[in-house]
């Protein structure tokens, strides 16, 4: 690829990023779907790095995910995130960090709708008060939770225990990025790198050693798509758009995925299990998948955590290949088992796509 | 509760009300950009192009059709198009807006996708005001997302010990993973809910669900599980 013009583009696009001090509010899906990534995000920020993070327990959902369902309207949304602002305005804070890609492109949207209609801000402040009594002050810096890794990108790869090598041939991993539709589509200045050449996955895979694979379908969104998943009747939708992206992406034999977004490695992980058991194909080597990663997961490997603290038996697609191309050691008895070494059984394994 | 009487006297002008609408409507020069580049279009007989340019007409008649056609919720609220309009349009923000006009006025209940809307209302209303997530394990049933493959079937079986493992602080008091968020601030999320339109707008999506139920000669349960699961195979491109 002609990088020339691009890394042009992305030296426009860097954005401003404090070193220090955030408030930090949780993702719903990665809660749900990849708990121990966010583990993993605090970990890193304050006891690798050192750094001041803050999370309160009064914090919420932002209501993103209810609102891209249109269940809700725009003024309850503005209301729920605007008591988000003011629980961070009481802790004393300014830099304001989702881990959350939906609620990252919510906070920007209505941040900027704000600017552009202050007469709508007035009226959530007045919502607020009435709702909750509280008021708040607007962050002064907003970050998603990947621009503070990528930030740290480089003192993460000092610290490494491991690159993104492969340790038989010390050719560099070939890695698939993917961005997630609401981090830079609406608005671009927002994200590292801009909509066209988002940096944000490109600069922690290059810093730890990977090299990032281009394709066609590279931007075209993973297939959440809100009430396109969350209904049933619909996925047909989501499981779709992943397909195309894996078809596209399958000529360039990646060894693994890093997602930005909340959902999109659940879907990319998920979505290759069913089309494996819907007509047998899989687009790793020798039946596998191709891993799927959140930024955090693929931090945690190199930094050298075991695998089963950093959640990787969660996922459907089995992860082990790629531990074994970069020489991490891990123990396979261990992977299902509960707190304290508990037996907690095992999860049958799929009928067409290999698992270990 | 009848379509006929909350219906506003000019469509297009209760449009230009919504912010989403000022934000996402400008001239529409009909190039087709945003339907080259959407996921939904290629899945579904689905063309912004066509929603921009209907809107553009400001004739009611149509803007109405639309507002009770499975059209308008065939969008995925991706943005794609947002980046690409050379008008700086951004017909998901169009979207947005039309649909929130059609559950506003009841004509959601006029197409098998806008019926989807009480489901998914429950599901993302009833995860906030109960638990203060938009999704919670308590009612991520297995059973209803066989996708999410045999890993998180044994993952629910052995819920509190899998995310005990993970560092989760499950329903627990104090920050991190999942805890469980206190009451007092459940209770300003209803507050909110309730100065802000958000309860009112679970009840008019109940009462008119209620309503096209007993026209369709169904119970309530019968009806959202149909919303909820039932695909005919009119609405796809292939
Ligand atoms: S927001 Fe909707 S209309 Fe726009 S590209 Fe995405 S799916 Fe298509
Ligand atoms: S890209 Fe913009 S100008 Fe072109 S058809 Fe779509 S909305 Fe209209």
């Amino acid at each position: 690829m002609i990088t020339e013009g691009k890394q042009k583009i992305w030296s426009d696009y860097q954005k401003e990023i404090p070193d220090d001090h955030w408030y930090y509010v949780r993702s719903c899906i990665r809660q749900n779907f990849f708990p121990a990534s966010e583990k993993m995000f605090t970990e890193i920020t304050q006891k690798v790095l050192g750094k001041d993070l803050y999370e309160t327990p009064h914090h919420t959902t932002c209501g993103g995910i209810a609102y891209h369902c249109d269940t809700i309207p725009q003024e309850t949304v503005m209301t729920i995130v605007a008591r988000q602002f003011a629980l961070m305005t009481e802790a004393g804070y300014e830099n304001y960090v989702p881990s959350c890609i939906t609620s990252f492109g919510n906070y920007c949207e209505i941040l900027e709708t704000w600017h552009e209609f202050p007469e709508l801000e007035a009226k959530i402040r007045e919502n607020l008060w009435k709702a909750c009594k509280r008021e708040f002050k607007k962050p002064k810096y907003l970050a998603h939770t990947s621009d503070l890794i990528y930030h740290w990108r480089n003192a993460i790869a000092a610290k490494a225990k491991h690159h993104l090598v492969n340790k038989e041939t010390g050719e560099p991993l070939k890695i698939v990025e993917h961005i997630g539709c609401h981090y830079a589509k609406m608005f671009p200045s927002k994200g590292v790198g801009g909509a066209e050449y988002p940096y944000v996955l490109a600069g922690m895979v290059e810093s730890w050693g990977g090299q990032v694979v281009d394709y066609p379908e590279r931007r075209h969104c993973c297939g959440y798509g809100f009430r396109q998943y969350h209904v049933k009747a619909n996925r047909g939708y989501s499981v779709s758009n992943t397909h195309k992206k894996f078809e596209s992406m399958e000529p360039f034999h990646p060894d693994a995925i890093i997602t930005n977004c909340p959902g999109c490695p659940y879907f990319l992980d998920r979505w290759q299990y069913v089309i494996a058991e819907q007509t047998g194909k899989t687009y790793g080597k020798d039946g596998f998948g191709i891993p799927v990663f959140t930024y955090e997961e693929m931090a945690g490997i190199i930094l050298g955590y075991d695998p089963w603290d950093l959640g990787l038996q969660l996922h459907q697609v089995a992860v082990e290949p790629f531990l074994d191309k970069i020489g991490v050691e891990y123990d396979p008895k261990a992977k299902y088992l509960g707190m304290n070494k508990e037996d907690i059984m095992r999860p049958e394994l799929p009928k067409s796509i290999k698992c270990c | 509760m009848n379509n006929k009487d909350n219906k506003p006297k000019n469509l297009y002008e209760e449009l230009c009300k919504d912010y989403r609408f000022k934000e996402g409507f400008h001239t529409c020069i009909n190039c087709g950009t945003c339907t080259a580049i959407c996921p939904a279009a290629e899945f579904y007989k689905y063309d912004p192009r066509k929603i921009v340019s209907i809107v553009q007409t400001r004739d009611d008649q149509q803007i109405e059709e639309l507002l009770k056609s499975d059209t308008i919720w065939y969008c995925g609220e991706c943005m794609s198009c947002v980046t690409r309009c050379p008008r700086k349009n951004g017909p998901g923000l169009v979207i947005i807006a039309l649909r929130d006009l059609s559950a506003r006025l009841g004509y959601f209940t006029e197409s098998e996708k806008g019926r989807q809307l009480l489901p998914l209302t429950h599901i993302m209303t009833g995860n906030i005001l109960n638990y203060g997530y938009c999704v919670h394990p308590k009612s991520f049933k297995w059973e209803d997302h066989k996708e999410s493959g045999p890993v998180w079937k044994w993952h629910t079986e052995h819920l509190e010990q899998s995310l005990a493992r993970q560092g989760a602080n499950y329903m627990g008091d104090g920050p991190g993973i999942l805890r469980k968020i206190p009451q007092e601030s459940l209770d300003e999320l209803k507050a909110i809910f309730d100065v802000t339109g958000g309860t009112e707008r679970i009840r008019i999506v109940e009462e008119y669900s209620k309503a096209k139920a007993e026209e369709m000669g169904m119970d309530m349960e019968e009806y959202e599980r149909q919303a909820f699961e039932y695909c005919s195979d009119k609405h796809f491109n292939h």
